[in-house]
């Protein structure tokens, strides 16, 4: 037998892409590709004020127009569609898909058109004549904490969503019993307290693809076949079989290629249930695509954490204890996740450090603005942002370098696991390890003579550094609506190629790709006789979805397992056919072969036929290879890393430029670095994005005044300069894999370490903090000095609240 | 496209190097006549403000957003899209510097930015970064954070 060619073991290696070849030629298929022949499409008539009672809805325009198949009001669409569920379980208010009364955002649907194509149907929405009654429109989560202008929901006094919740240093897991004794101790031992109100600002996802569902419910079969850019088609076929009182096996969801989520697709949307809902209604396909204005305040925006942090510490740097009171901003409903994001924050607050004393509380508050839900990192960054944000501020306070106030403090490498006073237990970590590959990368003590250098030229030059913590691997059952497990199926075909499903549905994560690497290497075969399927759960039997960066920690996981399955039994298949023990066998090269003896083998192919035409079957088996796991972890997993950042500000226009971004990130064993530079470069956009030039922007009526790429600043290619990357690896316990996840944790360092910079570079004014984003003419008023910085007129005119 | 028949205009546009006739709504824009009408969806919508470039196409061996032009303005214009750019099962480089540098995540900005790049390379075979992330600036990427985009089109001019 002609020696078979040396396989080289892909794990860990650079593989290109096997989803590249459709994308970059075209072929893929995402929602609005799809076509069905009958189709009809939908269009949302939308509130354009924020807060309001429907008086009057004249539809007889719109139905009088040629295309028009169908009008419905929101009253009408209630008659066949129950209020959305949510997935938390706070108390929460009747939330329509379509409003029946009153109005609570600028973008709430308040009627849908069914027509002959998109732009019918969009004439017929104009077409729609609505009156309101307008009411007052609060956007000030903490004016709206006083139950004045406006109350935005009945059963919900001082628009209060979530009252407060504590948590942390002697506090029950209930949230019931509070015992202050500690943290107030460590604030009163406190040789310098630091106290700062930050703002971590309301930002739109906008991934590249707007939103789109596409439903087609077959009458002579009773099922439905829904299609849409969705990050978890698992809980989108559970939510839509319940919302139309259908069973899941009735239902298939189908997530084609998925232009980006960021979180903000993990969401059961109403125009999801609308358009399934109104499919079996008139029993034909329907297709509705967002539009990008339509996005802006139709999709869920994300962040929007106000923060008011205290750090009690003594003079040299030792951090005694950490209070944080959050109030958050959830806009005008409850989404599937809205309530819980925040509580990520608190969870995090331990960060780093090994703080003794920490108190936090949260409140969740309603606005008339467009509901907030999971956005990249989701909680996370709030919490790393405000405690970054305070360390370096105790830097500052202390003449400390912002490095070694941070390594004072740390939770020791050898402290892990490691039970934060959050209620977290960290699986592992060397945070000392990251923070030095990050000095030594980034040259630490030559930058800060060439910002010395830069300042005593005159211009403002900044350094910033941050540390940050992540939960990913999202996570045990216990602490998922839906269950946190994943679920994969391996079966090696009759021919010897493999094909794996998985419930981890990418969005661009390139799993396609990585878990094909795994596979390859596990069965000893070319990476092209894997192909990985997804995003169908017709094809895939059960799955949760892409979030919380949980692929591969969780999905790959569950592929793992599930590939140790099928290789087990086909070693079994293969003892039989060469006569030898299933345990001394090797998987490599495209054979199974008796370790020691690479003549006694069998091919993979061969061995494969036998597995489904076993004559004679081998005692205990069943014929052919096909074999599911679901895997359930015990924790999550938190990686971790350091940032470091280097700005100037342009002294006389105030325009801040970022120079340098060093990032060194630890997310365990890595199976494609090439791939994770992908996610932590995406990551590192979002959060530069955050800190520079993103922001949601409302008036005082709940209009969004940054509403559309013309006035959202959504990051270009000129903002960025090169990314530096680099990485320390500490693998975590919880998986078979020691892989932890990667996807968001570029929004988390980055943009700390930014904001710090930029108040490094303008330390000569005296400010200790500057609220984000860093606009050129915020900037301007620090560098020109109090008679500039009142902003009268300005929204964030309170941005400055640090200068001394 | 459109109810209204006796308003339909007919439009004669070489699309991929073939002529392509099509009665058209005289609204309809230039994107929705390759993706509706020719089912040419590799060329995506992205915005409605023109900011996004998921909708670049070439138009005359120019790069132009599809979404900013009626099809009737491209009458007699020969335009590729992003299926049109490999040659007889050989990827442009452009397309094999995406695959080469993993330019891409999600894939939906892909075809506009590579189109982008087509035009971009055609002007400048030799663009520094900067020129790079200048020539590109008319086109979003929310996944990649341009790094590798760059490194794409560098590769593509012959400097990876």
């Amino acid at each position: 037998m002609p020696a078979a060619p040396v396989l080289p073991k892909l794990v860990g290696q650079r593989v290109k892409r096997r989803e590249d070849p459709r994308l970059i030629q075209g072929r893929g298929t995402y929602v609005d590709d799809v076509k069905i022949a009958g189709m009809q499409h939908i269009a949302f008539k939308r509130s354009d004020i924020a807060h309001g009672k429907i008086t009057s809805l004249d539809v007889s325009a719109a139905q009088a127009m040629e295309g028009v198949e169908a009008v419905f009001t929101g009253a009408q669409i209630a008659e066949f569609l129950a209020p959305m569920p949510i997935g938390t379980p706070f108390p929460s208010p009747d939330h329509r898909a379509v409003a029946t009364d009153v109005v609570r955002y600028a973008g709430e649907p308040v009627a849908v058109v069914v027509a002959s194509d998109r732009y019918v149907a969009r004439d017929a929405a104009d077409a729609i004549m609505v009156s309101y009654d307008s009411f007052p429109a609060v956007v000030d989560p903490e004016l709206a904490m006083t139950g004045k202008p406006t109350v935005i929901h009945e059963g919900f006094p001082n628009n209060l969503a979530v009252p407060l919740v504590p948590s942390g240093t002697g506090v029950s897991p209930d949230g019931k019993s509070v015992d202050d004794t500690a943290v107030d101790r460590a604030f009163a031992q406190a040789e310098v307290v630091i106290k700062q109100r930050m703002l971590n600002q309301r930002l739109v996802p906008n991934a590249m693809e707007p939103r789109g569902v596409v439903a087609n419910f077959e009458p002579g079969k009773g099922t439905m076949t829904i299609w849409s850019s969705t990050q978890n088609p698992h809980i989108l076929r559970t939510m839509i079989a319940a919302m139309l009182g259908m069973g899941q096996d009735q239902v298939r969801a189908i997530a084609p290629e998925v232009g980006g989520g960021f979180g903000a697709k993990i969401n059961i949307y109403g125009e999801e249930y609308v358009t399934a809902a109104v499919s079996k209604r008139l029993g034909i396909p329907v297709k509705w695509i967002e539009d990008r204005s339509e996005a802006f305040v139709a999709t869920t925006h994300g962040r929007d954490i106000l923060g008011y942090v205290e750090l009690a510490a003594k003079r040299d740097g030792t951090v005694l204890g950490l209070k944080m009171r959050l109030i958050a901003d959830i806009g005008a409903y409850n989404m599937l996740l809205t309530a819980a994001i925040p509580t990520l924050t608190m969870l995090m607050a331990n960060a780093t450090y090994d703080i003794p004393a920490i108190r936090t509380t949260l409140t969740e508050v309603f606005t008339n603005k467009t509901p907030t839900d999971a956005y990249r990192g989701a909680g996370r960054p709030e919490a790393t942002y405000f405690v970054e944000r305070a360390m370096d501020m105790l830097a500052r306070e202390l003449n400390m370098d912002p490095a070694e106030v941070r390594r004072k403090n740390f939770i020791a490498s050898d402290k892990f696991p490691f039970q934060t006073q959050m209620g977290a237990v960290y699986d592992s970590g060397d945070y000392a390890k990251a923070l030095d590959a990050a000095l030594v990368h980034s040259k630490w003590n030559e930058l800060k003579k060439e910002r010395d250098a830069a300042k005593a030229q005159g211009r403002l030059v900044g350094l910033g550094l941050s540390m940050y913590v992540e939960v990913c691997g999202i996570g045990p059952s216990a602490t998922l609506p839906t269950g946190g497990w994943e679920h994969a199926q391996v079966t090696v075909e009759r021919d010897g190629r493999i094909s794996a499903t998985t419930g981890a549905s990418p969005h661009g994560q390139g799993n396609e790709t990585t878990f094909a690497q795994m596979l390859a290497d596990q069965f000893g075969v070319p990476l092209e006789h894997v192909t990985i399927l997804h995003g169908d759960t017709a094809v895939v039997k059960q799955g949760i979805g892409t979030f919380g960066s949980r692929s591969q920690a969780v999905g790959g996981a569950a592929l793992h397992m599930a590939g140790t399955k099928a290789k087990s039994k086909m070693a079994k298949f293969a003892a039989a056919l060469l006569e030898a023990h299933e345990d001394d066998l090797v998987f490599e090269n495209g054979m199974i072969s008796v370790k020691g003896a690479p003549a006694r083998g069998k091919s993979f192919a061969e061995v494969s036929h036998y597995a489904y035409i076993p004559v004679p079957l081998p005692e205990g088996l069943e014929p052919g290879v096909s074999e599911e796991a679901f895997f359930e972890p015990t924790n999550n997993t938190y990686p971790f890393g350091c940032h470091i950042s280097m700005i100037e500000i342009d002294r006389d226009t105030g325009e801040p430029t970022l120079l340098r971004l060093v990032a060194v990130d630890d997310a365990g064993h890595l199976i494609n670095p090439l791939i994770v530079e992908g996610q932590i470069h995406g990551g590192l956009a979002q959060g530069i994005g955050q800190a520079m030039i993103e922001e949601a922007v409302y008036n005082s009526d709940g209009q969004l005044l940054t509403g559309s790429f013309m006035d959202y600043a959504l990051p270009r290619a000129i903002d960025f300069p090169r990314f530096e990357l680099h990485s320390t690896v500490t693998p975590t316990p919880v998986n078979p894999l020691g892989a932890k996840g990667v996807g968001e944790a570029g929004t988390l360092g980055s943009t700390p370490s930014i904001v710090s910079a930029a108040v490094d570079a303008l330390s000569e004014f005296g400010v200790k903090h500057i609220d984000m984003m860093l606009r050129p003419e915020k900037l301007w008023r620090i560098i020109n000095g109090p008679r500039h910085s009142s902003g009268q007129g300005l929204r964030q005119g309170s941005g400055q609240g640090g200068v001394a | 496209m459109g109810p209204t028949r006796d308003a339909m205009t007919q439009v004669s546009i070489k699309v991929n190097g073939k002529m392509r006739k099509a009665l058209i709504e005289p609204r309809t824009l230039l994107v929705h006549f390759l993706r509706e009408q020719l089912n040419l969806t590799g060329t995506h919508v992205g915005c409605d403000t023109s900011q996004c470039g998921a909708c670049t196409v070439l138009i005359d061996g120019r790069s132009a957003k599809s979404c900013t032009i009626f099809a009737v303005q491209a009458e007699g214009s020969e335009i590729v899209t992003i299926e049109g750019l490999a040659k007889d099962g050989q990827l442009h480089p452009l397309q094999n510097g995406f695959w080469e540098e993993h330019g891409l995540q999600c894939g939906y900005c892909t075809p506009g930015m590579i189109m982008s790049g087509v035009n971009l390379l055609s002007d400048n075979p030799n663009p520094s970064e900067k020129e790079i992330r200048e020539g590109i600036s008319g086109n979003f990427c929310r996944c990649t954070g341009y790094q590798h985009i760059v490194n794409a089109v560098q590769n593509a001019a012959g400097r990876r």
